[in-house]
């Protein structure tokens, strides 16, 4: 098997490896570089748990090939918080009971990022559009978007 | 027997790639990683073409030109085609649409397809290694010369308020299609209509035209006697998939309901 060098910023951290062509940019970064916040729930586009953020753009690394992301900057929940202190993301998610097993977490937080990023005042439609591609089996999804409103305002604790 | 992806900047490098046995083109991958996967081990190589050119949305004259490596997200945020974007958004989320391609589109079959059924409903151009018109396309697509890259799709912009979309599907609001429908149609002062284009998905294994419904419309008028004769033969000449998300016979029965939203609403 053919083996091909990848260069790309993983959260910030320039990473340089060697993969073999044909692998999912989801398999490099479980496997190789052990970031296992990206989660692999279908391998077919469906779940959104492997969601990640490449070059400012959502998109789900079981369906991107490692290769085709040389230069690029990538982006993973894994690499949310800094100095151990959570994203305010993140902090809502836990304040909101947002998740419940955990395992759509990673992909909701870098699809409910993604929105942010771009749209940082959104409406309930926008939230709901924004993670429409997400699949979660637990919370029912309303406390999800309550966390990404309360953290789009600044105010991640949770309303009585 | 593992995969290999090869990437190559222009077209005519690409073509000499993609005629090797077990080759096959890679636009945004939605449905063909998916298919590797699945364990589809047909598939030994990827190709992928970098040149700019594939990515641009050009405008001039009166006409769109969409190259086949543009995403639907980027067709969506485009005001000099915002009239496409319900077609762009109604495919996947979010994340699918930063990957899914206009080019990508018009292989996927059904219940996939709803932005080759907005082309369809353009009468666009394909430019393939002859140009081709969308219908002539979808009917041959699955023969295609080994080797055949789309490069770009490009249509006349319909008059103000002249598209028609509608996708149905059962989850919101993100889900398959049970059928999705466009139309341009071309109206006189009056309101008679002058011309009329009806595209169907998921009525048959390709996005397919309405023609008997078209032809009913000329002539006529958007009212609700106006388009009875059109919907009495919304169905004629389809032959609509049965898949998890409905029955062949679900779809024959509501295209004609869906088929009156679109045109009085
Ligand atoms: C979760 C999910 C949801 C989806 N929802 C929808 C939906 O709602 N509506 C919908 O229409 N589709 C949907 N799709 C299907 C798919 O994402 C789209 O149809 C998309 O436009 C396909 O484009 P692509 O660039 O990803 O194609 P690819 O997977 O890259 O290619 C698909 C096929 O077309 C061929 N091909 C691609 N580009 C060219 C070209 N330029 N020249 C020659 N051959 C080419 C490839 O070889 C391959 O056989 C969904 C997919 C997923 C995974
Ligand atoms: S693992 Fe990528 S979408 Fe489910
Ligand atoms: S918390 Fe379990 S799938 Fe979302």
């Amino acid at each position: 098997m053919p083996k091909v060098p990848v260069q790309f910023a993983l959260n910030g951290e320039e990473k340089a490896e060697f993969v073999e062509s044909g692998t999912s940019l989801l398999t490099l970064l479980r496997d190789k570089i052990g970031d296992t916040s990206p989660k692999g729930g279908c391998h077919q586009g469906t779940c959104g748990a492997c969601s990640v953020i490449i070059d400012g753009e959502l998109k789900l690394s079981c369906l991107v090939l490692a290769e085709t992301c040389g230069n690029a900057s990538v982006q993973t929940t894994g690499g949310l918080a800094a100095d151990g202190v959570l994203h305010p993301l993140q902090r809502a998610f836990l304040d909101h009971f947002a998740a419940q097993c955990g395992f759509c977490t990673p992909g909701m937080i870098m699809a409910a990022k993604a929105l942010l990023d771009r749209n940082p005042d959104p409406t309930r439609e926008d939230v709901v559009e924004a993670i429409s591609g997400n699949i979660c089996r637990c919370t029912g999804y309303e406390p999800i978007i309550q966390a990404v409103m309360a953290a789009a305002q600044g105010n991640s604790q949770r309303v009585a | 027997m593992g995969l290999v992806l090869r990437s190559f900047a222009t077209v005519n490098e690409a073509g000499a790639a993609l005629s090797e046995p077990g080759a096959r083109y890679l636009g945004g991958g939605t449905l063909a990683v998916r298919a590797v996967n699945e364990g589809d081990v047909s598939v030994h190589s990827l190709v992928r073409i970098t040149d700019p050119q594939l990515s641009r949305i050009e405008l001039s004259e009166g006409r769109a030109r969409i190259g086949a490596s543009v995403t639907m997200a980027r067709v969506a945020a485009n005001p000099g085609i915002a009239f496409l974007a319900p077609a762009a958004m109604a495919v996947g989320g979010p994340a699918v649409r930063n990957m899914a391609t206009v080019g990508g589109n018009l292989f996927a079959p059904a219940p996939y397809g709803d932005f080759a059924v907005a082309l369809l409903a353009l009468d666009a151009k394909v430019d393939a290694r002859k140009d081709m018109p969308m219908e002539r396309f979808l009917e041959t697509r699955g023969a295609l010369a080994k080797g055949s890259i789309v490069t770009a799709v490009s249509f006349a912009l319909p008059s103000e308020g002249g598209f028609r979309f509608r996708k149905v599907s059962r989850v919101k609001p993100k889900g398959t299609s049970v059928l999705s429908i466009a139309a341009v149609i071309e109206e006189d002062p009056d309101g008679t209509i002058r011309s009329a284009r009806i595209a169907l998905g998921c009525m048959a294994d390709r996005p397919i035209r309405a023609h008997a419904a078209e032809r009913a419309l000329v002539g006529s008028r958007r009212t609700e006697q106006g388009i009875a004769a059109a919907l009495a033969v919304a169905g004629e000449g389809t032959h609509p998939v049965t898949d998890p998300v409905a029955s062949a016979w679900y779809r024959a029965e509501v295209l004609p309901v869906h088929l009156r939203r679109l045109l009085l609403y």
